[in-house]
């Protein structure tokens, strides 16, 4: 008797738990734990907090409710494929791994499943070529991207010309941290600077050597490839030296509130790139207040609202959710299956129109995907840290990268994975 | 002379500032294994939980706000007031005193006589307990820490020897490393002190010698574990301090107990100098490295090559340069 009420009890638990299966269903890959949940916390809360708006405001999408399935990973690599393994029987739409090792780990098998992973503005770089990588999407921009909008950047300060002019990487000495090397590299031949790389190792807590190398080489520029304590810690030893913060450019994930805070007035001038707006200073904002805020549904305790990493969680919840509507479009039904949640990836095509119909006018730059182009177009801005009013400010428009550089490289990269893993064209 | 010369010195110091860095997380290990023979695998959680409960209480939190808010619909963050400084640190030694009460009551009361392998397993469970606790009570979000110590390069020494040679900028010291090592010279000078000559101090060395011996002698092994848990917390804060003061207080700061680890190896695990000598050469070894060769073989070389140089020295030394000799009588 015991036995049976124990059962019926445990089976009423796992159906509560589980998703009701007319719901559009997101994984969330979420670390709020570990040394990095200072950083995955305000992201998690975001993304969970777009789907609560769309539920309350709008009654789901296309009349259907999401739900959002999180599961913490801690950062762990090997946590994250067990999250995936957990949840990918549940229906789940789309995942983002948000850790570009989990990425690399999920791509054959999401490719193998059938269900679409959305890395943004991480991953691997190569991923951008749908051709190869039919079901993973890395857009609007990527690492690639990223090192190529910095050194722009650097080239329309410098009236076009950087050559002679000396440029230090500091990075994260982990897969992550070495992707752009390869682009600055090619970069540093078309334009004439000189490069010099300085690795960081994990967790970057100490980086007493780096930092009087700099100091006496004196480089013109310093960009930074940093995640979690690494990025506090050198933007602390930056203002130690009294390296210009100017001449500081950081990569998106080196450049949110958690890197610059702790460094106080000192860290004013410092630069970090972005691929989608700063602040809280959107439309959509009113209506996170009114129906998620005010509800006391927030996803956290609703403090992280307007920061850099709420909003890149909330601008993924967001660009998952227009994917969800192509596909309800192209397929005709509410209830779509990730198979059509990859054709909605796929299809999708954000315009500034549409932007601003959403409360987010300007937030990021429009783009279009296709079957070929799985990366969009690799726009990005620059935005700068003014410790007074403890506020980015975007200081430059969403720019192009170098695609003429780029593009190689994703070809060749991509082309060396699929003659590896057997991959004929998918979009053929 | 050259500034390549200058550079190399200012290497040195550097490294030997950054080594008392390391002494300071190293000693709490010394403390504990010193007066029980277990090795602390919680210390390092122990600095940051230390940090986080000076900056919620100088910064007025609500502890364990998130909970009660969850559990009650309230919205409280904190209290609005602001605690001064001197008085935080005070508090939050209290804190680490009343956790070293609990650590003996709950954990260590009841592992008396088990083996140090046992003990080194309880307090890795204590460390992830910790870590969590920790998160629920004052948040994970970073913390700024200020304390008023004065943090960036010295200007006055950069100026005054700026002009020594053609193309040196002068010798760059961190004043907060400075402050560092002043407070590591006192806090390893105190617990010398404390160590060889007061009657507390000897009692401890005894706990640690034989703690079935100093129990018949009528000393009371409770209480020394509270009072040298306690000192592990203190030292823990001040680590806390000076490390969270250069990152912010957050996950990572437990992680530093990772660069104590060569420092033991090499000073010893029972030395309270050893600590700090270890730290140095810890300190010096791994910049000059980093200097001289790390260029040539890709750089990062400074945590790897900390241990390789511990190794080194206990091929020659099993015990640390300061451990006590062991010899067991058959």
């Amino acid at each position: 008797m015991k036995l049976t009420k124990l059962a019926a009890i445990a089976v009423a638990a796992v159906t509560a738990a589980s998703p009701v299966l007319a719901d559009l269903v997101f994984p969330a890959l979420s670390y709020r734990t570990g040394p990095y949940a200072a950083n995955g916390i305000p992201f998690a809360d975001g993304y969970a907090d777009y789907f609560t708006l769309v539920n309350e405001r709008d009654g789901g999408i296309g009349g259907v409710p999401a739900q959002l399935l999180e599961c913490e990973t801690g950062y762990n690599t090997e946590k994250g494929v067990e999250c995936y393994e957990s949840t990918k029987g549940q229906g789940s739409l789309v995942y983002q791994p948000l850790s570009t090792g989990i990425t690399y780990q999920l791509i054959p098998k999401a490719t193998a499943d059938g269900i679409p992973i959305h890395s943004m503005g991480y991953g691997r770089t190569s991923a951008a070529n749908g051709d190869v990588f039919g079901n993973i999407f890395n857009y609007p921009a990527n690492y690639w991207n990223g090192a190529s909008i910095a050194i722009n950047h650097l080239l329309e300060i410098n009236g076009g010309d950087i050559s002679g002019k000396s440029i230090t990487l500091i990075y994260h000495n982990s897969a992550y941290g070495k992707e752009p090397i390869r682009t600055l590299e090619v970069l540093a031949e078309k334009h004439g600077y000189d490069l010099t790389l300085l690795p960081v190792d994990h967790p970057g807590q100490e980086q007493k050597s780096q930092w009087l190398q700099i100091r006496r080489e004196r480089p013109d520029y310093v960009v930074m490839w940093g995640w979690g304590v690494m990025n506090p810690v050198a933007i602390q030893e930056a203002v130690n030296i009294r390296y210009p913060m100017e001449n500081f450019i950081g990569v998106w994930w080196s450049g949110s509130e958690n890197d610059v805070i702790p460094a106080g007035p000192g860290a004013t001038g410092y630069k970090a790139l972005t691929f989608h707006g700063v602040g809280d200073d959107y439309p959509v904002y009113d209506d996170i207040q009114k129906y998620v805020v005010d509800t006391g549904k927030t996803a956290g305790a609703g403090d992280q609202i307007g920061t850099v990493l709420y909003n890149r969680g909330m601008y993924a919840a967001m660009l998952a959710v227009e994917a969800v509507k192509t596909a309800q479009e192209i397929h005709g039904v509410a209830d779509i299956t990730p198979a059509m949640m990859r054709d909605g990836m796929e299809a999708l095509e954000m315009t500034e129109e549409k932007m601003t119909s959403l409360g987010l006018p300007n937030f990021g730059p429009a783009f279009s995907v296709s079957c070929e182009n799985h990366g969009g177009p690799g726009l990005g801005g620059v935005a700068q840290w003014d410790a007074e009013s403890g506020k980015w400010n975007m200081i430059s428009d969403y720019s192009p990268s170098d695609m003429d550089v780029i593009q190689a490289l994703i070809d060749e990269d991509s082309a060396a994975y699929a003659a590896e893993n057997g991959i004929e064209s998918q979009c053929n | 002379m050259s500034a390549d010369f200058f550079y190399t010195v200012e290497v040195i110091i550097n490294g030997l500032m950054t080594g008392v860095m390391y002494s300071l997380v190293a000693l709490g290990f010394v403390l504990i294994f010193k007066a029980s023979g277990v090795f602390n695998y919680a210390q390092g959680v122990m600095a940051l939980f230390a940090a986080m409960t000076l900056v919620g209480i100088q910064t007025g939190q609500v502890p364990f706000a998130h909970l009660i808010n969850t559990i009650f619909g309230t919205h409280l963050h904190k209290f609005g007031w602001e605690v001064p400084t001197l008085l935080a640190i005070l508090l939050a030694l209290g804190v680490m005193i009343l956790f070293a009460f609990i650590v003996e009551r709950y954990i260590l009361k009841h592992l008396v006589n088990q083996d140090p392998i046992i003990l080194f397993m309880a307090t890795i469970g204590l460390a992830y307990f910790m870590e969590g606790f920790g998160d629920l009570m004052w948040g994970s979000e970073i913390k700024n820490l200020d304390v008023g110590l004065p943090q960036g390069g010295n200007i006055w020494l950069e100026n005054a020897t700026s002009d020594w040679a053609d193309g040196f900028y002068g010798f760059y010291l961190d004043n907060l490393d400075m402050w560092a090592t002043a407070i590591a010279v006192v806090l390893v000078a105190s617990l010398i002190v404390f160590s060889n000559y007061t009657k507390t101090g000897r009692a401890l060395r005894a706990v640690a010698d034989d703690n079935q011996a100093a129990l018949s002698v009528g000393i009371s092994l409770r209480t020394i574990w509270v009072i040298v848990w306690s000192l592990a917390g203190f030292v823990a804060l001040v680590a806390g301090i000076m490390w969270g003061a250069k990152s912010g207080v957050q996950f990572s700061l437990s992680l530093i107990a990772l660069k104590a680890l060569p420092v033991l190896m090499l000073g010893g695990f029972t030395s309270i100098p050893g600590a700090i000598v270890g730290g140095m050469i810890i300190g010096v070894g791994e910049k000059l490295f980093e200097f001289a060769v790390g260029p040539y073989i890709g750089g990062a070389t400074e945590n790897w090559f900390a241990y390789v140089l511990a190794l080194l020295f206990l091929v020659f030394r099993p015990q640390g340069l300061f451990g006590e000799k062991i010899i067991e009588r058959v």
